[in-house]
Protein backbone atom coordinates (compact mmCIF):
# COMPACT_ATOMS: atom_id res chain seq x y z
CA UNK A 1 0.00 0.00 0.00
CA UNK A 2 2.68 2.54 1.22
CA UNK A 3 4.00 2.52 -2.42
CA UNK A 4 0.59 3.76 -3.92
CA UNK A 5 0.23 6.27 -0.85
CA UNK A 6 1.80 9.18 -2.97
CA UNK A 7 -0.66 8.92 -5.55
CA UNK A 8 -3.86 8.08 -3.11
CA UNK A 9 -4.49 11.93 -2.48
CA UNK A 10 -6.05 12.52 -5.81
CA UNK A 11 -8.72 10.09 -5.24
CA UNK A 12 -8.93 9.50 -1.68
CA UNK A 13 -8.60 13.08 -0.58
CA UNK A 14 -10.70 16.22 -0.66
CA UNK A 15 -8.47 18.26 -2.92
CA UNK A 16 -10.23 15.34 -6.05
CA UNK A 17 -13.36 17.34 -4.96
CA UNK A 18 -13.69 19.99 -8.05
CA UNK A 19 -12.31 17.49 -10.46
CA UNK A 20 -14.83 14.55 -9.68
CA UNK A 21 -18.34 16.57 -10.29
CA UNK A 22 -21.46 16.72 -8.56
CA UNK A 23 -21.72 12.79 -7.40
CA UNK A 24 -18.52 13.54 -5.21
CA UNK A 25 -20.46 16.05 -3.49
CA UNK A 26 -23.20 13.94 -1.86
CA UNK A 27 -20.07 11.95 -1.15
CA UNK A 28 -19.13 8.67 -2.18
CA UNK A 29 -20.45 6.71 0.68
CA UNK A 30 -23.91 7.07 -1.46
CA UNK A 31 -22.64 4.48 -3.48
CA UNK A 32 -22.89 1.67 -0.26
CA UNK A 33 -26.91 2.58 -0.18
CA UNK A 34 -27.98 -0.32 -2.51
CA UNK A 35 -26.14 -2.41 -0.74
CA UNK A 36 -27.13 -1.09 3.12
CA UNK A 37 -30.61 -0.96 1.67
CA UNK A 38 -30.68 -4.27 0.20
CA UNK A 39 -29.35 -6.01 3.38
CA UNK A 40 -31.34 -3.93 5.84
CA UNK A 41 -34.53 -5.18 4.23
CA UNK A 42 -33.66 -8.60 3.49
CA UNK A 43 -31.81 -9.58 6.76
CA UNK A 44 -31.81 -6.97 9.29
CA UNK A 45 -35.76 -6.23 9.13
CA UNK A 46 -36.32 -10.04 9.27
CA UNK A 47 -34.21 -10.10 12.27
CA UNK A 48 -35.91 -7.13 13.75
CA UNK A 49 -39.53 -8.88 12.95
CA UNK A 50 -38.28 -12.27 15.01
CA UNK A 51 -36.81 -9.84 18.21
CA UNK A 52 -39.95 -8.19 18.57
CA UNK A 53 -42.67 -10.45 17.71
CA UNK A 54 -41.00 -12.67 20.82
CA UNK A 55 -41.83 -10.22 22.91
CA UNK A 56 -45.40 -9.78 21.76
CA UNK A 57 -48.53 -11.67 23.08
CA UNK A 58 -51.70 -12.78 20.56
CA UNK A 59 -53.76 -9.26 21.44
CA UNK A 60 -50.48 -7.50 19.74
CA UNK A 61 -49.49 -6.11 23.08
CA UNK A 62 -46.00 -6.04 24.74
CA UNK A 63 -45.78 -8.90 27.10
CA UNK A 64 -43.04 -11.97 28.03
CA UNK A 65 -45.76 -14.62 27.35
CA UNK A 66 -44.10 -16.21 24.83
CA UNK A 67 -40.35 -15.91 26.14
CA UNK A 68 -41.49 -17.69 29.84
CA UNK A 69 -42.77 -20.37 27.20
CA UNK A 70 -39.40 -21.05 26.26
CA UNK A 71 -39.27 -22.46 29.90
CA UNK A 72 -41.69 -24.92 28.91
CA UNK A 73 -40.66 -28.88 29.14
CA UNK A 74 -41.32 -29.20 25.24
CA UNK A 75 -39.13 -26.00 24.39
CA UNK A 76 -36.60 -26.77 27.32
CA UNK A 77 -36.34 -30.61 25.94
CA UNK A 78 -36.18 -29.64 22.29
CA UNK A 79 -33.32 -27.08 23.20
CA UNK A 80 -31.54 -29.80 25.33
CA UNK A 81 -31.69 -32.16 22.21
CA UNK A 82 -30.24 -29.58 19.83
CA UNK A 83 -27.17 -28.64 22.00
CA UNK A 84 -26.76 -32.31 23.00
CA UNK A 85 -26.59 -33.21 19.32
CA UNK A 86 -24.88 -30.32 18.12
CA UNK A 87 -22.18 -30.88 20.68
CA UNK A 88 -21.59 -34.41 20.27
CA UNK A 89 -21.60 -34.17 16.19
CA UNK A 90 -19.20 -31.16 16.62
CA UNK A 91 -17.12 -33.30 18.99
CA UNK A 92 -17.23 -36.23 16.60
CA UNK A 93 -16.68 -33.97 13.34
CA UNK A 94 -13.63 -31.97 15.22
CA UNK A 95 -11.73 -35.02 16.17
CA UNK A 96 -12.00 -36.99 12.94
CA UNK A 97 -11.67 -33.91 10.89
CA UNK A 98 -8.83 -32.96 12.11
CA UNK A 99 -7.33 -36.19 11.82
CA UNK A 100 -8.32 -36.40 8.24
CA UNK A 101 -6.84 -32.62 7.53
CA UNK A 102 -3.80 -33.97 9.20
CA UNK A 103 -3.65 -37.43 7.00
CA UNK A 104 -4.09 -34.86 3.90
CA UNK A 105 -1.81 -31.88 5.07
CA UNK A 106 1.37 -34.52 5.16
CA UNK A 107 0.83 -35.07 1.38
CA UNK A 108 1.82 -32.06 -0.86
CA UNK A 109 -0.82 -29.65 -2.69
CA UNK A 110 -0.30 -31.13 -6.22
CA UNK A 111 -1.35 -34.52 -4.37
CA UNK A 112 -4.24 -36.49 -6.01
CA UNK A 113 -5.62 -37.54 -2.49
CA UNK A 114 -5.80 -34.51 -0.93
CA UNK A 115 -6.66 -32.69 -4.42
CA UNK A 116 -9.88 -35.54 -3.81
CA UNK A 117 -10.32 -35.00 -0.34
CA UNK A 118 -10.70 -31.44 -0.47
CA UNK A 119 -12.77 -31.39 -3.39
CA UNK A 120 -15.22 -34.25 -1.65
CA UNK A 121 -15.00 -32.19 1.72
CA UNK A 122 -15.93 -29.10 -0.29
CA UNK A 123 -19.27 -30.55 -1.85
CA UNK A 124 -20.28 -32.56 1.53
CA UNK A 125 -20.04 -29.41 3.50
CA UNK A 126 -21.56 -27.02 1.37
CA UNK A 127 -24.13 -28.60 -0.67
CA UNK A 128 -27.58 -28.99 0.73
CA UNK A 129 -28.75 -31.31 3.87
CA UNK A 130 -31.34 -32.83 1.94
CA UNK A 131 -29.41 -35.16 -0.35
CA UNK A 132 -27.35 -36.16 2.93
CA UNK A 133 -29.86 -37.09 4.65
CA UNK A 134 -31.03 -39.36 1.60
CA UNK A 135 -27.78 -40.59 1.13
CA UNK A 136 -28.22 -42.12 4.58
CA UNK A 137 -32.01 -43.04 3.96
CA UNK A 138 -30.42 -45.36 1.10
CA UNK A 139 -27.88 -46.84 2.94
CA UNK A 140 -29.63 -47.90 6.74
CA UNK A 141 -33.25 -47.28 5.85
CA UNK A 142 -35.88 -49.03 4.31
CA UNK A 143 -34.41 -51.53 1.41
CA UNK A 144 -31.11 -49.72 2.07
CA UNK A 145 -27.89 -50.72 1.06
CA UNK A 146 -26.17 -51.56 4.48
CA UNK A 147 -29.81 -52.94 5.33
CA UNK A 148 -29.74 -55.82 2.62
CA UNK A 149 -25.72 -56.26 3.31
CA UNK A 150 -26.80 -56.72 7.12
CA UNK A 151 -30.32 -58.75 6.65
CA UNK A 152 -28.14 -61.48 3.95
CA UNK A 153 -25.25 -62.06 6.87
CA UNK A 154 -26.61 -61.18 9.72
CA UNK A 155 -30.48 -61.92 9.18
CA UNK A 156 -31.35 -58.47 10.98
CA UNK A 157 -34.33 -56.94 10.06
CA UNK A 158 -34.60 -55.69 6.54
CA UNK A 159 -36.62 -52.53 7.15
CA UNK A 160 -33.65 -50.74 8.10
CA UNK A 161 -32.20 -49.53 11.05
CA UNK A 162 -35.12 -47.68 13.78
CA UNK A 163 -32.52 -45.48 15.78
CA UNK A 164 -32.10 -43.40 12.22
CA UNK A 165 -34.71 -41.53 12.61
CA UNK A 166 -33.91 -40.44 16.33
CA UNK A 167 -31.07 -38.68 17.86
CA UNK A 168 -28.41 -41.46 17.17
CA UNK A 169 -29.16 -41.37 13.20
CA UNK A 170 -29.36 -37.20 13.34
CA UNK A 171 -25.80 -37.53 15.17
CA UNK A 172 -24.41 -40.11 12.15
CA UNK A 173 -25.97 -38.00 9.51
CA UNK A 174 -24.40 -34.29 10.70
CA UNK A 175 -21.47 -36.04 11.44
CA UNK A 176 -21.23 -37.10 7.56
CA UNK A 177 -20.81 -33.29 6.73
CA UNK A 178 -19.34 -31.93 10.07
CA UNK A 179 -15.84 -34.06 9.38
CA UNK A 180 -15.62 -32.64 5.58
CA UNK A 181 -16.38 -28.66 7.06
CA UNK A 182 -13.61 -29.18 9.33
CA UNK A 183 -11.32 -30.53 7.24
CA UNK A 184 -12.26 -27.10 5.27
CA UNK A 185 -11.74 -24.78 7.88
CA UNK A 186 -8.30 -26.71 9.89
CA UNK A 187 -6.58 -27.09 6.87
CA UNK A 188 -5.34 -23.81 6.25
CA UNK A 189 -3.77 -24.07 10.58
CA UNK A 190 -2.44 -27.62 9.97
CA UNK A 191 -0.50 -25.79 6.95
CA UNK A 192 0.58 -22.77 9.14
CA UNK A 193 2.50 -25.34 11.09
CA UNK A 194 5.83 -24.17 9.89
CA UNK A 195 8.48 -27.24 9.68
CA UNK A 196 11.23 -24.86 11.16
CA UNK A 197 9.37 -25.09 14.52
CA UNK A 198 9.58 -28.60 14.43
CA UNK A 199 13.43 -28.38 13.41
CA UNK A 200 14.08 -26.02 16.14
CA UNK A 201 12.36 -28.48 18.80
CA UNK A 202 14.10 -31.25 17.48
CA UNK A 203 17.43 -29.56 17.64
CA UNK A 204 16.77 -28.10 21.21
CA UNK A 205 16.66 -31.77 22.21
CA UNK A 206 12.94 -32.30 22.08
CA UNK A 207 11.71 -36.05 21.12
CA UNK A 208 8.62 -36.66 18.91
CA UNK A 209 6.22 -36.82 21.93
CA UNK A 210 7.67 -33.85 23.33
CA UNK A 211 7.35 -31.72 20.18
CA UNK A 212 3.51 -32.54 19.95
CA UNK A 213 2.15 -31.93 23.38
CA UNK A 214 4.45 -28.83 23.81
CA UNK A 215 4.48 -27.19 20.80
CA UNK A 216 2.16 -28.31 17.85
CA UNK A 217 -0.90 -29.06 20.50
CA UNK A 218 -0.70 -25.23 22.10
CA UNK A 219 -0.41 -23.69 18.93
CA UNK A 220 -3.13 -25.86 17.49
CA UNK A 221 -5.61 -25.24 20.29
CA UNK A 222 -7.25 -22.12 19.57
CA UNK A 223 -7.80 -22.94 15.54
CA UNK A 224 -9.22 -26.34 17.00
CA UNK A 225 -11.65 -25.29 19.46
CA UNK A 226 -12.48 -21.80 16.89
CA UNK A 227 -13.00 -24.60 14.08
CA UNK A 228 -15.05 -26.82 16.83
CA UNK A 229 -17.23 -23.70 17.93
CA UNK A 230 -18.31 -23.26 14.01
CA UNK A 231 -19.01 -26.79 13.38
CA UNK A 232 -21.08 -26.14 16.77
CA UNK A 233 -22.71 -23.30 15.48
CA UNK A 234 -23.20 -25.07 11.82
CA UNK A 235 -24.81 -28.09 13.44
CA UNK A 236 -27.32 -26.23 15.84
CA UNK A 237 -28.74 -23.87 12.51
CA UNK A 238 -29.19 -26.64 10.49
CA UNK A 239 -32.70 -27.62 9.39
CA UNK A 240 -32.76 -29.71 6.10
CA UNK A 241 -31.37 -32.60 7.25
CA UNK A 242 -33.72 -33.26 10.34
CA UNK A 243 -36.42 -32.18 8.42
CA UNK A 244 -35.86 -34.17 5.35
CA UNK A 245 -34.99 -37.14 7.49
CA UNK A 246 -37.92 -36.43 10.19
CA UNK A 247 -41.14 -35.71 8.84
CA UNK A 248 -43.20 -35.73 12.10
CA UNK A 249 -41.80 -34.72 15.10
CA UNK A 250 -40.41 -32.26 16.75
CA UNK A 251 -37.47 -33.18 19.43
CA UNK A 252 -35.21 -30.38 18.57
CA UNK A 253 -35.72 -26.89 18.35
CA UNK A 254 -35.21 -26.10 14.88
CA UNK A 255 -38.21 -28.88 13.96
CA UNK A 256 -40.08 -27.02 16.95
CA UNK A 257 -39.89 -24.15 15.01
CA UNK A 258 -41.68 -25.83 11.93
CA UNK A 259 -44.01 -27.38 14.16
CA UNK A 260 -45.32 -24.23 15.15
CA UNK A 261 -44.97 -22.45 11.58
CA UNK A 262 -47.18 -25.02 10.35
CA UNK A 263 -49.68 -25.46 13.05
CA UNK A 264 -50.42 -21.72 12.81
CA UNK A 265 -53.87 -22.48 13.12
CA UNK A 266 -53.56 -23.03 16.83
CA UNK A 267 -53.51 -19.70 18.81
CA UNK A 268 -50.35 -17.90 19.86
CA UNK A 269 -48.41 -20.74 17.62
CA UNK A 270 -47.02 -18.15 15.36
CA UNK A 271 -45.37 -15.98 18.01
CA UNK A 272 -44.02 -19.37 20.21
CA UNK A 273 -42.53 -19.47 16.50
CA UNK A 274 -40.30 -15.71 16.97
CA UNK A 275 -39.81 -16.62 21.09
CA UNK A 276 -38.16 -20.13 19.84
CA UNK A 277 -35.94 -18.48 16.50
CA UNK A 278 -34.66 -16.09 19.05
CA UNK A 279 -33.48 -18.25 21.29
CA UNK A 280 -31.65 -19.73 18.11
CA UNK A 281 -30.01 -16.56 17.00
CA UNK A 282 -29.02 -15.82 20.53
CA UNK A 283 -26.68 -19.49 21.21
CA UNK A 284 -25.68 -19.40 17.74
CA UNK A 285 -24.55 -15.69 18.07
CA UNK A 286 -22.63 -16.39 21.71
CA UNK A 287 -20.99 -19.51 19.50
CA UNK A 288 -20.06 -17.55 16.65
CA UNK A 289 -18.83 -14.52 18.82
CA UNK A 290 -16.22 -16.83 20.93
CA UNK A 291 -15.15 -18.17 17.24
CA UNK A 292 -14.36 -14.75 16.39
CA UNK A 293 -12.22 -13.99 19.39
CA UNK A 294 -10.46 -17.78 18.88
CA UNK A 295 -9.68 -16.56 15.45
CA UNK A 296 -7.89 -13.56 16.53
CA UNK A 297 -6.06 -15.30 19.01
CA UNK A 298 -5.10 -17.87 16.39
CA UNK A 299 -4.13 -15.50 13.94
CA UNK A 300 -1.27 -14.42 15.85
CA UNK A 301 0.99 -17.61 15.04
CA UNK A 302 -0.75 -19.74 12.38
CA UNK B 1 6.01 -44.91 15.74
CA UNK B 2 8.95 -46.13 12.56
CA UNK B 3 8.46 -44.51 9.24
CA UNK B 4 7.01 -47.64 7.58
CA UNK B 5 4.30 -48.40 10.89
CA UNK B 6 3.03 -44.76 10.12
CA UNK B 7 2.79 -45.13 6.03
CA UNK B 8 0.78 -48.14 6.88
CA UNK B 9 -1.55 -46.65 9.57
CA UNK B 10 -2.05 -43.45 6.90
CA UNK B 11 -3.31 -46.13 4.52
CA UNK B 12 -5.88 -47.51 6.85
CA UNK B 13 -7.07 -44.33 8.21
CA UNK B 14 -7.40 -43.04 4.70
CA UNK B 15 -9.19 -46.11 3.28
CA UNK B 16 -11.42 -45.87 6.40
CA UNK B 17 -12.66 -42.50 5.54
CA UNK B 18 -12.92 -43.16 2.22
CA UNK B 19 -15.36 -45.74 2.65
CA UNK B 20 -16.88 -44.19 5.49
CA UNK B 21 -17.84 -41.27 3.00
CA UNK B 22 -18.37 -43.41 -0.18
CA UNK B 23 -21.20 -45.87 0.93
CA UNK B 24 -23.52 -43.24 1.03
CA UNK B 25 -23.20 -42.40 -2.01
CA UNK B 26 -22.77 -45.63 -3.78
CA UNK B 27 -26.38 -46.29 -1.71
CA UNK B 28 -28.03 -43.73 -3.57
CA UNK B 29 -26.53 -44.97 -6.65
CA UNK B 30 -27.55 -48.47 -5.84
CA UNK B 31 -31.45 -47.07 -4.43
CA UNK B 32 -31.75 -45.10 -7.52
CA UNK B 33 -31.05 -47.84 -10.22
CA UNK B 34 -33.11 -50.57 -8.20
CA UNK B 35 -36.51 -51.63 -8.89
CA UNK B 36 -38.33 -51.15 -5.43
CA UNK B 37 -40.70 -54.29 -6.15
CA UNK B 38 -38.83 -56.62 -8.16
CA UNK B 39 -35.10 -55.87 -7.20
CA UNK B 40 -34.21 -55.48 -10.75
CA UNK B 41 -31.87 -52.99 -11.88
CA UNK B 42 -33.50 -50.83 -13.66
CA UNK B 43 -32.99 -46.67 -14.84
CA UNK B 44 -36.85 -45.91 -14.70
CA UNK B 45 -36.20 -43.72 -11.94
CA UNK B 46 -33.37 -41.77 -13.62
CA UNK B 47 -35.34 -41.43 -16.84
CA UNK B 48 -38.20 -40.16 -15.16
CA UNK B 49 -35.71 -37.36 -14.20
CA UNK B 50 -36.36 -36.04 -17.43
CA UNK B 51 -40.26 -36.94 -18.30
CA UNK B 52 -41.80 -36.28 -15.09
CA UNK B 53 -43.40 -32.86 -14.86
CA UNK B 54 -43.02 -31.88 -11.06
CA UNK B 55 -39.58 -32.91 -11.01
CA UNK B 56 -38.42 -31.09 -14.73
CA UNK B 57 -40.64 -27.75 -13.18
CA UNK B 58 -38.46 -28.20 -10.03
CA UNK B 59 -35.17 -28.34 -12.17
CA UNK B 60 -36.37 -25.37 -13.86
CA UNK B 61 -37.43 -23.77 -10.97
CA UNK B 62 -33.93 -24.07 -8.97
CA UNK B 63 -31.78 -23.75 -12.50
CA UNK B 64 -33.47 -20.16 -12.69
CA UNK B 65 -32.89 -19.13 -8.97
CA UNK B 66 -29.51 -20.12 -9.32
CA UNK B 67 -28.97 -17.88 -12.46
CA UNK B 68 -31.63 -15.07 -10.90
CA UNK B 69 -29.51 -15.22 -7.28
CA UNK B 70 -25.88 -15.24 -8.98
CA UNK B 71 -26.93 -12.46 -11.43
CA UNK B 72 -28.44 -10.40 -7.92
CA UNK B 73 -25.39 -10.99 -5.92
CA UNK B 74 -22.84 -9.91 -8.64
CA UNK B 75 -24.54 -6.75 -9.09
CA UNK B 76 -25.18 -5.59 -5.55
CA UNK B 77 -21.71 -7.14 -4.09
CA UNK B 78 -19.28 -6.48 -6.83
CA UNK B 79 -20.07 -2.81 -7.38
CA UNK B 80 -20.24 -2.48 -3.47
CA UNK B 81 -16.61 -4.25 -2.85
CA UNK B 82 -15.34 -1.93 -5.57
CA UNK B 83 -16.02 1.09 -4.38
CA UNK B 84 -15.52 0.32 -0.87
CA UNK B 85 -11.99 -0.36 -1.68
CA UNK B 86 -11.45 2.55 -3.95
CA UNK B 87 -13.45 5.37 -2.32
CA UNK B 88 -14.71 4.47 1.37
CA UNK B 89 -11.84 1.95 2.47
CA UNK B 90 -13.08 3.06 6.19
CA UNK B 91 -16.79 1.03 5.62
CA UNK B 92 -14.78 -2.55 5.03
CA UNK B 93 -15.10 -3.04 8.07
CA UNK B 94 -18.84 -2.85 7.81
CA UNK B 95 -19.34 -3.91 4.87
CA UNK B 96 -17.67 -7.54 5.87
CA UNK B 97 -19.40 -7.43 8.89
CA UNK B 98 -23.38 -7.31 6.84
CA UNK B 99 -21.87 -9.71 4.52
CA UNK B 100 -20.55 -12.71 6.93
CA UNK B 101 -24.03 -11.87 9.23
CA UNK B 102 -25.77 -14.66 7.51
CA UNK B 103 -23.17 -17.06 9.06
CA UNK B 104 -24.56 -16.01 12.60
CA UNK B 105 -28.41 -15.58 12.11
CA UNK B 106 -29.70 -19.10 10.91
CA UNK B 107 -31.87 -19.13 7.53
CA UNK B 108 -34.85 -20.50 9.26
CA UNK B 109 -34.55 -17.46 11.78
CA UNK B 110 -34.82 -15.62 8.74
CA UNK B 111 -37.72 -17.21 7.09
CA UNK B 112 -39.72 -16.81 10.43
CA UNK B 113 -38.95 -12.98 10.49
CA UNK B 114 -39.47 -12.04 6.64
CA UNK B 115 -43.06 -12.59 6.27
CA UNK B 116 -43.61 -8.95 6.19
CA UNK B 117 -41.10 -8.61 4.04
CA UNK B 118 -42.32 -10.96 1.55
CA UNK B 119 -45.79 -9.64 1.47
CA UNK B 120 -44.14 -6.58 -0.06
CA UNK B 121 -42.39 -8.79 -2.53
CA UNK B 122 -45.38 -10.76 -3.51
CA UNK B 123 -47.20 -7.43 -3.66
CA UNK B 124 -45.73 -5.55 -6.11
CA UNK B 125 -43.54 -8.44 -8.04
CA UNK B 126 -46.00 -11.13 -8.01
CA UNK B 127 -46.14 -14.65 -6.13
CA UNK B 128 -43.73 -16.79 -7.89
CA UNK B 129 -41.03 -19.18 -6.61
CA UNK B 130 -38.61 -16.76 -8.58
CA UNK B 131 -39.11 -14.18 -5.43
CA UNK B 132 -37.10 -16.56 -3.34
CA UNK B 133 -33.85 -15.19 -5.43
CA UNK B 134 -34.33 -12.11 -2.87
CA UNK B 135 -33.36 -13.62 0.05
CA UNK B 136 -30.79 -16.24 -1.53
CA UNK B 137 -28.50 -13.10 -2.59
CA UNK B 138 -28.49 -12.49 1.28
CA UNK B 139 -27.43 -16.53 1.75
CA UNK B 140 -24.73 -16.81 -0.39
CA UNK B 141 -22.97 -12.85 0.59
CA UNK B 142 -20.79 -14.96 2.94
CA UNK B 143 -19.01 -17.28 0.95
CA UNK B 144 -19.51 -14.90 -2.35
CA UNK B 145 -18.03 -12.23 0.01
CA UNK B 146 -15.09 -14.44 0.90
CA UNK B 147 -14.02 -15.36 -2.78
CA UNK B 148 -14.50 -11.65 -4.51
CA UNK B 149 -12.39 -10.68 -1.30
CA UNK B 150 -9.41 -13.07 -2.00
CA UNK B 151 -9.69 -11.72 -5.44
CA UNK B 152 -9.71 -7.76 -5.06
CA UNK B 153 -6.99 -8.08 -1.87
CA UNK B 154 -4.30 -9.72 -4.35
CA UNK B 155 -5.18 -6.46 -7.15
CA UNK B 156 -3.30 -2.53 -6.37
CA UNK B 157 -6.79 -1.90 -7.36
CA UNK B 158 -6.15 2.17 -6.36
CA UNK B 159 -3.48 2.61 -8.73
CA UNK B 160 -5.72 1.06 -11.75
CA UNK B 161 -8.30 2.94 -11.29
CA UNK B 162 -6.27 6.11 -10.74
CA UNK B 163 -4.59 5.23 -13.92
CA UNK B 164 -7.81 4.89 -15.69
CA UNK B 165 -9.32 8.06 -14.48
CA UNK B 166 -6.54 10.02 -15.40
CA UNK B 167 -6.98 8.72 -18.99
CA UNK B 168 -10.62 10.50 -18.47
CA UNK B 169 -12.52 7.13 -17.96
CA UNK B 170 -15.68 7.38 -16.01
CA UNK B 171 -16.40 5.41 -12.35
CA UNK B 172 -18.88 2.89 -14.43
CA UNK B 173 -15.72 2.39 -16.57
CA UNK B 174 -13.40 1.56 -13.80
CA UNK B 175 -15.52 -0.75 -12.35
CA UNK B 176 -17.11 -3.08 -15.35
CA UNK B 177 -14.23 -2.26 -17.70
CA UNK B 178 -10.91 -2.19 -15.36
CA UNK B 179 -11.30 -3.41 -12.12
CA UNK B 180 -13.76 -6.33 -12.98
CA UNK B 181 -12.04 -7.78 -15.52
CA UNK B 182 -9.31 -8.61 -12.75
CA UNK B 183 -11.01 -10.02 -10.36
CA UNK B 184 -13.25 -12.30 -12.84
CA UNK B 185 -11.69 -15.36 -11.03
CA UNK B 186 -12.80 -14.41 -7.73
CA UNK B 187 -16.45 -13.73 -9.00
CA UNK B 188 -16.63 -16.47 -11.34
CA UNK B 189 -16.19 -18.49 -7.65
CA UNK B 190 -18.64 -16.96 -5.51
CA UNK B 191 -20.99 -17.25 -8.34
CA UNK B 192 -20.33 -21.02 -8.18
CA UNK B 193 -20.11 -21.35 -4.84
CA UNK B 194 -23.76 -19.58 -5.01
CA UNK B 195 -25.23 -21.78 -7.80
CA UNK B 196 -24.19 -24.83 -5.27
CA UNK B 197 -26.06 -23.31 -2.20
CA UNK B 198 -29.10 -22.28 -4.03
CA UNK B 199 -29.68 -25.28 -5.44
CA UNK B 200 -29.09 -27.82 -2.46
CA UNK B 201 -31.11 -24.63 -0.25
CA UNK B 202 -33.96 -26.38 1.75
CA UNK B 203 -34.96 -24.16 4.58
CA UNK B 204 -36.32 -21.46 3.36
CA UNK B 205 -38.22 -22.77 0.25
CA UNK B 206 -40.05 -25.77 1.89
CA UNK B 207 -41.41 -23.74 4.61
CA UNK B 208 -42.25 -20.82 1.96
CA UNK B 209 -44.59 -23.61 -0.14
CA UNK B 210 -42.47 -22.78 -2.99
CA UNK B 211 -41.34 -26.07 -4.98
CA UNK B 212 -37.52 -25.92 -5.70
CA UNK B 213 -35.44 -29.09 -6.77
CA UNK B 214 -34.64 -30.26 -2.56
CA UNK B 215 -38.43 -29.23 -1.80
CA UNK B 216 -39.93 -31.54 -4.35
CA UNK B 217 -37.15 -34.69 -3.96
CA UNK B 218 -38.21 -34.66 -0.30
CA UNK B 219 -41.90 -34.31 -1.62
CA UNK B 220 -42.00 -37.12 -4.17
CA UNK B 221 -39.73 -39.96 -1.78
CA UNK B 222 -43.23 -41.00 -0.29
CA UNK B 223 -44.57 -41.89 -3.82
CA UNK B 224 -41.27 -42.68 -6.08
CA UNK B 225 -38.41 -43.36 -3.90
CA UNK B 226 -36.09 -44.38 -6.44
CA UNK B 227 -36.75 -40.87 -8.54
CA UNK B 228 -35.95 -38.82 -5.37
CA UNK B 229 -32.72 -40.95 -4.50
CA UNK B 230 -31.55 -40.13 -8.27
CA UNK B 231 -32.82 -36.11 -8.13
CA UNK B 232 -30.86 -36.13 -4.93
CA UNK B 233 -27.51 -38.02 -6.10
CA UNK B 234 -27.58 -35.85 -9.17
CA UNK B 235 -27.69 -32.69 -7.77
CA UNK B 236 -25.07 -33.74 -5.93
CA UNK B 237 -23.02 -34.78 -8.65
CA UNK B 238 -23.79 -31.42 -10.25
CA UNK B 239 -22.70 -29.16 -7.74
CA UNK B 240 -19.79 -31.78 -7.01
CA UNK B 241 -18.91 -30.65 -11.07
CA UNK B 242 -19.25 -27.06 -10.09
CA UNK B 243 -17.11 -26.99 -6.85
CA UNK B 244 -14.35 -29.23 -9.10
CA UNK B 245 -14.86 -26.32 -11.61
CA UNK B 246 -13.87 -23.98 -9.14
CA UNK B 247 -10.85 -25.58 -8.21
CA UNK B 248 -9.14 -26.10 -11.24
CA UNK B 249 -10.30 -22.17 -11.33
CA UNK B 250 -8.07 -21.46 -8.29
CA UNK B 251 -5.49 -23.38 -9.60
CA UNK B 252 -4.95 -21.40 -12.38
CA UNK B 253 -5.07 -18.22 -10.26
CA UNK B 254 -2.08 -19.49 -8.61
CA UNK B 255 -0.06 -20.52 -11.43
CA UNK B 256 -0.81 -16.67 -12.76
CA UNK B 257 0.25 -15.02 -9.36
CA UNK B 258 3.22 -16.84 -9.43
CA UNK B 259 4.69 -16.18 -12.30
Amino acid sequence: MSDTAPLAGPTAGPAAEPRTGRSFRIGPSVGLLPFLVYVFVFLVIPTITVAVGAFRDDDGGYSLTKIRLLGDDTALTALKNSLVLSFSSAALGAVLGALLAYLVVTAPPTNIIRRVVTAVCGVLAQFGGVTLAFAWMATLGFNGLLTQVLADTLGTEESGVPWLYGMRGLVLVYTYFQIPLMVIVFLPALEGLQPQWREAAVNLGATTRQYWTQVAFPLLRPAFLGSALLLFANAFAAYATAAALISQGSFITPLLIRNSLTSEVLLGQRNFGFALALEMVVVVALVMSLYAWLLKRTSRWL
Amino acid sequence: MSAAAWRVTRWILLIAFATYFLIPLAALLNFSTKDPLTRERSLAAWRALAQDPTMTEAITTSLLLAVLTVVGMVVLLVPTMIWVKLRVPRATRLVEFLCLLPLTIPALVILVGMKNVYAWVNYLVGDSPLTLAFVYVVLVLPYSYRAIDASLGSLDATTLAEAARSLGASWFTVITRVILPNIWPGVLGGAFIAVALVLGEFTIASLSHYNTLPVVIVFINKADAPESMAAALASLLFAALLLVLLSFLDRRRHHSGGK
